[in-house]
């Protein structure tokens, strides 16, 4: 008997060897560089460690050697993919250290830009999340229309994806003439799109199975991860600062906060975070809509300005909502003509850091699933 | 009647022998180039967008393009790898889906071997593929690779069931494993193949779909078999980069490659010839028949296969491990032993 | 609520240890909270049902000379008010009580401002760098920080 025993402790002491991956720097679809080093057990994944730093620039010690209209084209290249989103919480904060009232038309002009690139950005989040499941298709079709986007964005700016178009009290350009009836256009063919990428994947059996269940953050975890944007709002928590503190004008427009609510799964998981963004680029055609209709034809794109743009000592923490999440700047200006301090808190950074809470559990395909969910840009992510 | 064209005209020689088995094989490279085309420029209507038209007129010769820049690839075979199953893991893929290709009958004159246990030895043969895909994912010696070759054996070892009830199930229908023989018993029209309940009188419609789901489920379970969308995960490439090839170029991978396409075929001619009559014409035996007319038949019934399996991997997002294998075993496997508990109580009772 | 009314809220509690500077718009008022009790005023902040500070907007290290500092930016999502509030340690010994207890965001806003500026999170689980190369030397934001020459014996050009 007692060898026997002996026998059954030997057996119980037999486990699986724990496996240390690293998926990155490269790899297809981390989203850039970054390197998640995963235990796995068998498939399934125990612990994650995001690495990140690969696309490190120097950002914020780099602003500091720059004026302020300077730092705009540094600021395009953190979330490269919503330059112009990123712009105007920047310009917004100086503007209002400054008490810069910028014109009416200027400030249409921005939303419509803004919501353009809103648009675009959630394009590519959810295409990018299709391909991550396997969905090759969608993602050319999403790309087809971000094409026509961007031609607007180019036509007004002269760039495609960096624009340094919101400027310090106004715009660099005016818009051309056929502005209006391009955007009206453009609309039209995401709209069409969207209702076939609907159809074609979002309730595809498969990419419910997929997406559904997995992946899940609850509210209160997201909130007190600092999570933004539609990471929060999948979650059911309709935090949305046009909605919660409307800035700029985006009180004068109509428009939903569109918040996940367990359609499929539960609450919170990878499908609800991507039809957050799917409800979104509707809600940004509305807007847009509504926009160009009370848009002003004529007027000026720029407030007059000293020849330097020099900030008083003084600070403040100047937030928009980004297609990421709320995206701010904490600008503190010491009297001269460049800040004696830039912060930038970067929406990727926050959502990617309740990655390894949430993935935990699930298998390797699903943790790619999870970050493809959460919408990362490494630009914006390591600065 | 012999049923090969080659010892008839030249003999019973090495020189009928030696024709009968490279002619496959420049078909199948062949085959690989077409097949690689139509991947790429199906893929691409399917996108709105052109696919490759630089090479040739409308890209024509883009997979050749595509072969020439693989053979110019430096060979490498990372330092730490296993070399000897490392450089023979590709070679084990292809020979394995090659090998199944002898008992094809490609018309009622071209069977390049007409030997009685057909079935079975396609499902032997082309199982020596996955102990390629093993081979070449342990001995790259990189965890994607690993991770991708036990993927793909669990995934082949579960689909080998449900797709080998739905091929005997046929074989319980003619009464016989010889390919040729499943062939000729499906004489006389659509409704006469196997798809359809194969010949027999009208009451037939009871079991017809049962066939039918056979013919679903081998379509599914062959889909699994050669790794395609939605069942690629072996080599899914958002999670395991590459799976069991990540570490192959060059010409080493052209043969993975190769073996996956040859693989393809190889689905798409099991199922023609069960399910679809083969070399049958779909009018009867006397319009549109014979050994050209049949060779016709079969490749176009191929080629539909081959199409439908095309359409599926641009369409479909890829399953996950554990829902692959709850297909599979919860799902594939019950069904199949229905479909064949069914057909076997026809059959025992007509 | 009221800023003002949250500044006599906390003053009432903490006493001297924290000290109200309202400041001239566009400026927004803060807090300053000695280094010591910041975990406890923060812990406050979040816990009392009137004020409920759930959101951690921002955590920012500052350098301004010559001292080290600490800025949080905090928000109630439940009572739309936010408040910040700052702390300043000698830069010889910059030891700040961490927070990432209380938020979770601030694990690794904390590890940036450890990376950036050299402030030590006393209590951190996991203080590393996350921005630089983990070996990397210096703490670059500080305005005192001399670009090297040479990393891992490579030059840099510049």
């Amino acid at each position: 008997m007692a060898e026997k025993k002996t026998f059954e402790m030997e057996y119980s002491k037999v486990d699986t060897e724990r496996m240390r991956l690293n998926v990155g720097p490269q790899h297809p679809s981390t989203h850039g560089v970054l390197r998640l080093e995963v235990e796995l057990d068998g498939e399934i994944v125990t612990e994650v460690v995001p690495h990140m730093g690969y696309l490190h620039r120097c950002f914020e010690k780099h602003c500091e050697a720059m004026t302020y209209p300077q730092c705009i084209p540094y600021i395009d290249r953190l979330d490269y993919i919503s330059s112009m989103n990123n712009e105007w919480p920047y310009v917004m904060g100086v503007e209002k250290l400054m008490g810069i009232e910028v014109p009416e038309r200027v400030e249409y002009i921005r939303v419509i830009m803004a919501e353009l690139n809103r648009i675009a950005n959630h394009q590519i989040a959810v295409a990018t999340f299709g391909l991550d499941a396997g969905a090759f298709t969608p993602f050319l079709y999403y790309f087809r229309d971000r094409e026509e986007i961007l031609a607007i964005l180019e036509k007004a700016s002269g760039g495609r994806l960096l624009y340094n178009y919101f400027w310090v009290g106004g715009l660099a350009a005016d818009v051309h003439p056929t502005f209006k009836q391009e955007c009206l256009d453009v609309i039209k063919h995401i709209r069409a799109t969207n209702a076939e990428v609907t159809n074609l994947l979002i309730y595809n059996k498969i990419f419910i199975d997929r997406t559904a269940n997995v992946g899940i953050l609850p509210a209160d975890v997201a909130i007190n991860f600092g999570c933004s944007g539609p990471v929060l709002r999948g979650s059911g928590f309709p935090l949305d600062l046009r909605r919660a503190e409307p800035y700029s004008i985006y009180d004068r427009f109509d428009f939903n906060v569109v918040v996940g609510k367990g359609e499929v799964g539960t609450l919170g998981d990878c499908w609800d975070r991507n039809i957050v963004r799917m409800g979104e680029m509707e809600e940004s055609c509305k807007i847009i809509e509504q926009a160009i209709a009370q848009m002003p034809d004529t007027g000026d794109v720029q407030e007059k300005l000293p020849k330097k743009i020099r900030i008083p000592k003084s600070e403040i923490l100047s937030r928009a909502e980004s297609p990421k999440g709320d995206l701010g700047f904490y600008i503190v200006g010491n009297g001269t003509d460049k800040p004696e301090r830039l912060r930038c808190r970067a929406t990727s950074f926050i959502n990617l850091s309740v990655l390894p809470e949430i993935s935990k559990g699930y298998m390797i395909a699903d943790l790619i699933l999870i970050l493809g969910s959460i919408d990362i840009v490494l630009g914006e992510v390591d600065r | 009647m012999e049923t090969n064209i080659f010892i008839q005209l030249l003999g019973n020689n090495w020189i009928a022998y030696t024709a009968i088995a490279v002619l496959p094989l420049g078909f199948l490279l062949l085959y690989a180039l077409v097949a690689i085309l139509a991947e790429l420029k199906v893929s691409a209507w399917m996108q709105d967008r052109l696919g490759p038209m630089r090479t040739g007129p409308w890209g024509i010769l883009q997979p050749l393009a595509e072969v020439v820049k693989l053979l110019q690839k430096e060979d490498i075979t990372p330092d730490l790898a296993n070399k000897v199953l490392y450089n023979l893991a590709p070679y084990m893929m292809f020979t394995g889906a090659y090998a199944a290709v002898a008992v094809i009958p490609f018309s009622q004159q071209f069977v390049p071997s007409n030997i009685n246990l057909g079935l079975f030895y396609i499902f032997a043969v082309s199982a020596i593929a996955t102990i390629g895909v093993v081979m070449g994912g342990w001995a790259s010696n990189n965890k994607y690779s690993l991770l991708g070759a036990m993927r793909s054996v669990a995934q082949i070892i579960s689909y080998e069931i449900p797709a080998a009830m739905a091929i005997l199930a046929t074989a319980v229908l003619a009464s016989s494993l010889n390919l040729n023989e499943i062939n000729t018993v499906q004489d006389g029209g659509i409704f006469n193949w196997f798809i359809f309940g194969g010949p027999g009188p009208w009451f037939k419609v009871f079991v017809l779909p049962f066939t039918f789901g056979l013919c679903l489920i081998y379509m599914i379970a062959s889909l699994a078999e050669t790794n395609r969308t939605p069942f690629d995960i072996p080599e899914g490439e958002s999670e395991l980069v590459a799976g069991y090839h990540t570490e192959y170029g060059g010409m080493k991978f052209a043969m993975f490659f190769l073996g996956e396409y040859v693989n393809m075929f190889i689905v798409s001619a099991i199922m023609a010839t069960i399910f679809f009559g083969g070399w049958q014409s779909p009018f009867g035996s006397s319009i549109m028949s014979g050994p050209v007319w049949g060779l016709f038949w079969f490749l176009a019934k191929v080629g539909t296969v081959v199409f439908f399996q095309i359409w599926l991997r641009w369409t479909l997002p890829r399953l996950r491990v554990d829902q692959l294998m709850d297909l599979g075993w919860k799902y594939l496997l019950p069904m199949s032993f229905i479909c064949f508990f069914a057909i076997a109580l026809w059959k025992m009772l007509i | 609520m009221q800023t003002e009314k949250i500044f006599d809220t906390l003053t009432k509690k903490f006493g001297n240890d924290v000290t109200p500077i309202l400041e001239a718009a566009p400026s927004e008022p803060f807090i300053l909270v000695k280094a010591d009790k910041i975990y406890d005023v923060c812990l406050f902040l979040r816990d009392n049902s009137e004020l409920d500070f759930d959101y951690m907007m921002c955590l920012t290290g500052v350098h301004q000379k010559p001292d080290l500092g600490v800025v949080y930016h905090l928000y109630s999502i439940k009572h739309k008010h936010k408040i910040v509030l700052k702390t300043f340690v000698s830069i010889d010994a910059p030891n700040v009580p961490t927070v990432e207890r209380i938020w979770r965001s601030a694990d690794w806003h904390e590890r940036e401002a450890w990376d950036m500026y050299g402030i030590n999170f006393e209590g951190h689980h996991n203080l590393i760098r996350i921005l630089c190369p983990y070996d990397w030397e210096g703490f670059p934001l500080r305005k005192d920080y001399v670009t090297p020459e040479e990393y891992h014996g490579m030059r840099v050009p510049y």
